[in-house]
């Protein structure tokens, strides 16, 4: 009907009707987030600030829940050390660093590999597609997949003490600090390599062969030309394993043996026994840390480009 | 060959060592729990092998314990085909509406892009909320009016095709979106002018010319969404209600079964997964090829 009047009115006047007709396509789309990402966003903010009991949610306005989060944080404990909140969002916030250095400088290393060195194009897509095909599968599977590696019979502590080098098996190997972080590279180094790898094919080659005429070192080409000229790819690798590891529970739970705390876990916990105002001030908190870090990374490259 | 390797870049050697050793890392563990899944009867969740059988895949139909893993897959297969039909429409329909002149798109992009990044515990307890609170006032509403049986039949509007659904197409319509973005950046809209001018109507020239060149990529698509929607844990757990989707099974397993059959289980995810990216890929070829 609206290709129509497209058709015969003027450029000027179909500009109205085109774009009506444009989001007629994009109702569906924009519908599904709408319901189901900004309204429940909204009602997490309002029931932050509402109270409950042990049966039901109760409408008010109160910053009760925020402050039983930091009930305790305005001093040390008496051994010294933080309260829980802060001291789980400290750890989670060690897990998020610790992952995103290693999955950074691995991540890169790989796509610096496959966009440099490989050098047929259809060689470059094989092995790209082999880095991409685990994230297709099952995380909970590539998290079990370390138990016959890591466990206590495990294939490392078997073969360390087949070979004499130790005689009591290692027990940090799974269900520590040290699986958690494991899987997390397992999982993620994915989202690094992919946008990196991106960027680096759309760096201009002559631009390398400029630096190497122009007398550059290798580490100087790689220094200041590639990675200022990766930053996008590196910013939003970033900000994906930056977010997935601060909100995880799934990973820390599996990994930890349930053991150890995470924010996400936290508000998992909460939700389960339906504290639901408790679980949306902490995802507020979240959130607003969250946000704090992406500006960071953001204005850090803004900053760079300034000097 | 030999040439070729004389004239290799410095630090091919380091580099690709880097490499096989990623890739050893990314399959090496999943091997290994395909090849523990076939552990004989007696074998337990590590190393050695006693035996090849099949024993911890007929213990996996008979079901864990408690849980029936039959119908857990099933609803899983189900929602996953779901998720996959609206990816596919919903991100090609939005697709489309982004080459026109869609005014506040900037807007709906970054909405998008937030969806993608927020951390998924997030996104489920709003829906977890959203479906609680709507529960709330239905049921206040039954009482209202007075509709008793109603309000007792009533149990919850969380559910596998309602919130679960929601929630998953939180995750899968982003990448259908940026695949859409990536496909149309590269798409000459040449192709297009020229059927118009040949006086082709607008849906005969999206039908004809537009999907036919899209068609490879649009496949890819339903991939995504099938298979994010397969494995999805983070986004489900909080929005799902009474039923559970076998990620989520799989995942209560992880710290309950302690036999090789949570390996078994394992495997035939997996397979899954495979089979649908094989299906896809044979597909897109297909597709190109006409």
């Amino acid at each position: 009907m609206s290709s129509t009047s497209t058709a015969t009115a003027g450029p000027v006047a179909d500009s109205p009707n085109r774009t009506l007709h444009a989001w007629w396509q994009a109702a569906p789309f924009t519908l599904v987030f709408v319901l189901f990402f900004l309204i429940p966003l909204g009602l997490i903010v309002m029931v932050s600030f509402w109270d409950f009991n042990e049966y039901e949610l109760l409408p008010a306005f109160t910053l009760r829940n925020y402050f039983a989060i930091f009930e305790g944080c305005y001093t040390l404990t008496e051994h010294g050390d933080f309260c829980v909140s802060l001291s789980t969002y400290l750890s989670t916030l060690k897990f998020s660093l610790l992952v995103w250095g290693i999955t950074l400088v691995l991540g890169f290393a790989v796509a610096y590999f496959l966009a440099f060195h490989v050098r047929s194009s259809g060689m470059q897509t094989a092995l790209f597609i082999l880095c991409t095909v685990p994230f297709w599968t099952s995380n909970v599977i590539r998290m079990i997949s370390w138990v016959p590696l890591l466990g206590r019979n495990g294939l490392v502590n078997q073969t360390l003490q087949g070979i004499g080098l130790i005689e009591t098996p290692i027990e940090w190997l799974l269900f520590s600090d040290f699986s958690v972080v494991l899987a997390f590279v397992h999982l993620y180094t994915m989202f690094m390599i992919v946008p990196i790898f991106n960027s680096m094919m759309r760096i201009d080659r002559s631009l390398l062969e400029a630096a190497n005429d122009a007398g550059a070192s290798g580490w100087q080409t790689l220094w200041n030309v590639i990675v200022p000229l990766c930053k996008t790819g590196i910013i939003i690798g970033s900000i994906f394993v930056i977010t997935i590891v601060m909100g995880d529970f799934v990973t820390i739970g599996v990994m930890g043996g349930q053991q150890i705390a995470s924010v996400g876990k936290i508000i998992q916990v909460q939700t389960s026994y339906l504290q639901f105002p408790l679980a949306a001030a902490n995802a507020v908190i979240l959130l607003a840390v969250v946000l704090m870090i992406i500006w960071g990374l953001t204005r850090l490259v803004d900053i760079r480009k300034e000097l | 060959m030999a040439h070729a390797t004389e004239s290799r870049a410095p630090g091919f050697w380091p580099l690709a060592t880097v490499f096989a050793l990623f890739v050893l890392f990314m399959y090496g563990p999943m091997a290994v729990i395909f090849v523990l899944s076939f552990q004989g009867p007696e074998g337990g969740l590590t190393f050695p092998l006693r035996g090849l059988s099949l024993h911890w895949f007929r213990q996996l139909a008979e079901g864990l314990g408690t849980v029936d893993i039959g119908a857990a897959f099933l609803r899983s297969l189900m929602l996953g085909g779901v998720v996959m039909l609206f990816t596919v429409l919903f991100s090609v329909l939005a697709g489309l509406a982004f080459r026109k002149k869609l005014s506040g798109g900037n807007a709906l992009f970054y909405v998008t892009v937030a969806s993608l990044i927020m951390p998924s515990i997030i996104v489920s307890l709003g829906i977890g909320l959203q479906f609680r609170l709507l529960d709330g006032a239905l049921k206040w509403l039954l009482e209202a009016v007075g509709a008793t049986t109603m309000l007792e039949e009533y149990g919850t509007a969380l559910g596998l095709f309602t919130s679960a659904l929601g929630a998953h197409l939180t995750w899968t319509l982003p990448f259908g979106l940026l695949i859409m973005f990536a496909v149309f950046n590269r798409f000459n809209p040449a192709y297009e002018e020229a059927a118009r001018d040949l006086g082709a109507a607008p849906w005969q020239t999206f039908r004809h010319v537009v999907l036919p060149l899209i068609g490879p990529s649009v496949v890819g698509i339903g991939m995504f969404g099938f298979t994010l929607s397969w494995d999805e844990i983070a986004r489900t757990s909080q929005a799902i209600g009474d039923v559970n989707t076998l990620p989520l099974e799989l995942q209560g397993l992880t710290s309950t079964v302690t036999t090789p059959a949570i390996y078994a289980l394992g495997t035939v995810t997996t397979v899954v997964s495979f089979a649908v990216i094989g299906v896809t890929v044979g597909l897109a070829m297909l597709l190109k090829k006409r």
